[in-house]
């Protein structure tokens, strides 16, 4: 039994699932590498190419070419959006879907708008945002709000609708009433469901940032892949891929870690 | 007149008809009661015989359809501080520890940081919660949810405390110490308190009075004033004969009914 157990608590178990997760991607690479490599007619790059162009966007000394050592000025451009269209679609959408939850006349006015216009893709505002706020950032700044907008409005409706009548109840009788139990009972009662709301925008803002940055930016991942995507440097393409799945994934772990924090006190979260 | 005349809580002819569906449902009709200061009233029937309706009348949570719903003689509009409601299902704010869900009242009444760190400070001991402070309720066994629930209400100066069968869901000897527990604190504290009960022994032991409930529509068929000495013996001759006599009481209705 101890044997077991000793066992158990060793390195074993604990790095198996990092040698799983591990194992999937390098036979991935492996299938990539052994259909690109000593291929010209190839179209797509063997890793070994990305990894250098990688390494040449990051650090440079390699290729030497416009694109040498200006990974942290598109990457920081890209963060600015996704973050920035992101607060900004919380700061819209968490209030709205606050009222749209509770208060019946705010809903009868503008959810039916909303139901129809969630289902148009983002990138099919892309012409109209480009008329509107015209070439350039502005535009990527719109899609990536519009992108992050949705899931946590609807998540913040869910939320807010589905408190536990039995706590208004319990906090009228102490005292709470009116809008003071918005802020009291309402907002920490639906907090989960907001979290889960901005988890996946934050997720969408990435994925929507590519095409944000068609409207013709200069700087941003999603601009300097559609750009190398017209030079045919497809490691480029591939670079800025990884760069945005990298992140990606952090600013979600990051999104976790608070979350994790905030919401100590639910069985399903903490 | 002094005001010791005047009820704490008083319903005069009260009626109380819910639509449902389309339906009128009667959940009672023409009830009278009055409660005065300090006392601990029962309230004990099948279901369906507008117990809780009744509660939930006196707390504010629902409007009377007719009567008189009144505390110290003035119409009861709308739940506030003064009522303090035990729900069965607890009610605790879930994102609150059991420090905040405690002060939760004082704080909404816009009290001094300081005095409520006293207040909740007094609540949590007299309901023997000083380790659990910290503690979130999804952590806390049921019979301590529903300690935070009864200490939420007494920190917020609550005259009345309206219990609707709190100890229902716990398990027998958890139940019995809390009964000990809520005896001793209304006799220390001079609360006035209505409970709601299904269990004729819980309203026995508990009760100065026990108000007989039955259902179709529910309304009030009886008072019986427990004259038993404190603190009560489950197993005295005393005890049984109210148990006997409150059980035939209630029994006698079914019979009608099914009659």
């Amino acid at each position: 039994m101890s044997v077991r157990r000793s066992f158990s608590e060793g390195g074993w178990p604990r790095l198996r699932p990092l040698l799983l997760a591990i194992a999937f991607p390098l036979a991935l690479l492996a299938i990539w590498h052994f259909a690109t490599v000593n291929r010209p007619a190839s179209l797509i790059p063997p890793p070994y190419d990305v990894w250098l162009e990688l390494r040449d966007l990051a650090f440079g000394g390699i290729n030497d070419d416009a694109y040498s050592k200006t990974l942290h000025i598109h990457l920081l451009a890209s963060i600015a959006r996704v973050y920035g269209g992101f607060v900004l679609a919380l700061a819209a959408a968490l209030p709205l879907g606050m009222l749209i939850g509770r208060v019946p006349l705010v809903r009868q006015l503008v959810d039916p708008t909303i139901q129809i216009l969630r289902p148009v893709p983002v990138t099919a505002w892309l012409p109209l945002a480009m008329i509107i706020f015209g070439l350039g950032p502005r535009s990527a700044f719109f899609l990536v709000f519009l992108g992050a907008f949705y899931p946590i409005l609807v998540n913040t409706i869910f939320g807010v609708r589905s408190v536990e009548p039995r706590l208004f109840e319990a906090a009228s009788m102490l005292g709470c009433t009116g809008t003071a139990q918005f802020f009291r009972v309402v907002l920490p009662a639906a907090l989960p469901s907001i979290f889960t709301g901005m988890r996946l925008s934050l997720g969408f803002a990435w994925v929507v940032i590519v095409v944000g940055e068609m409207t013709g930016v200069q700087t941003g991942l999603g601009a300097i892949i559609m750009e190398a995507r017209q030079l045919s440097r497809t490691e480029i393409v591939i670079s800025g891929m990884i760069v945005i799945g990298i992140f990606g994934f952090l600013s979600d772990q990051l999104v976790m870690l608070i979350g994790r924090r905030l919401l100590a006190w639910s069985p399903s979260h903490g | 007149m002094a005001e010791a005349a005047i009820p704490i809580l008083e319903m005069k002819n009260v009626g109380k008809t819910y639509a449902q569906g389309g339906r009128a449902i009667e959940a009672l009709r023409g009830a009278n009661l009055r409660v005065k200061k300090g006392e601990f009233i029962c309230l004990i029937g099948a279901s369906g015989c507008g117990k809780s309706t009744l509660l939930r009348l006196a707390a504010g949570f629902e409007s009377t359809t007719s009567g008189d719903n009144l505390m110290w003689g003035v119409p009861i509009a709308g739940p506030g501080p003064s009522r303090g409601m035990v729900f069965q299902d607890y009610g605790l704010f879930p994102w609150l520890n059991v420090r905040d869900n405690i002060g939760f009242g004082p704080k909404s009444r816009g009290r001094a940081r300081v005095e409520i760190r006293e207040t909740v400070d007094r609540f949590i001991e007299l309901v023997g919660l000083q380790d659990f402070a910290d503690v979130y309720p999804h952590q806390l066994s049921g019979g301590m949810k529903q300690r935070v629930a009864i200490a939420r209400v007494l920190a917020n100066d609550a005259e009345v405390v309206l219990m609707d069968e709190p100890f229902g869901a716990l398990d027998a000897m958890t139940r019995e110490r809390l009964q000990d527990e809520l005896v001793e604190i209304w006799s220390r504290t001079g609360l006035t308190v209505l409970f709601v009960t299904h269990s004729i022994e819980e309203a026995i032991f508990l009760g100065d009075r026990v108000v007989v409930m039955s259902p179709g529509p529910g309304r009030i068929d009886n008072e019986y004033l427990i004259d038993l000495p404190r603190p009560r013996d489950i197993a005295s001759r005393e005890f049984n004969e109210w148990r006997r006599l409150l059980s035939s009481q209630l029994h006698s209705h079914h019979a009608r009914k099914a009659g």
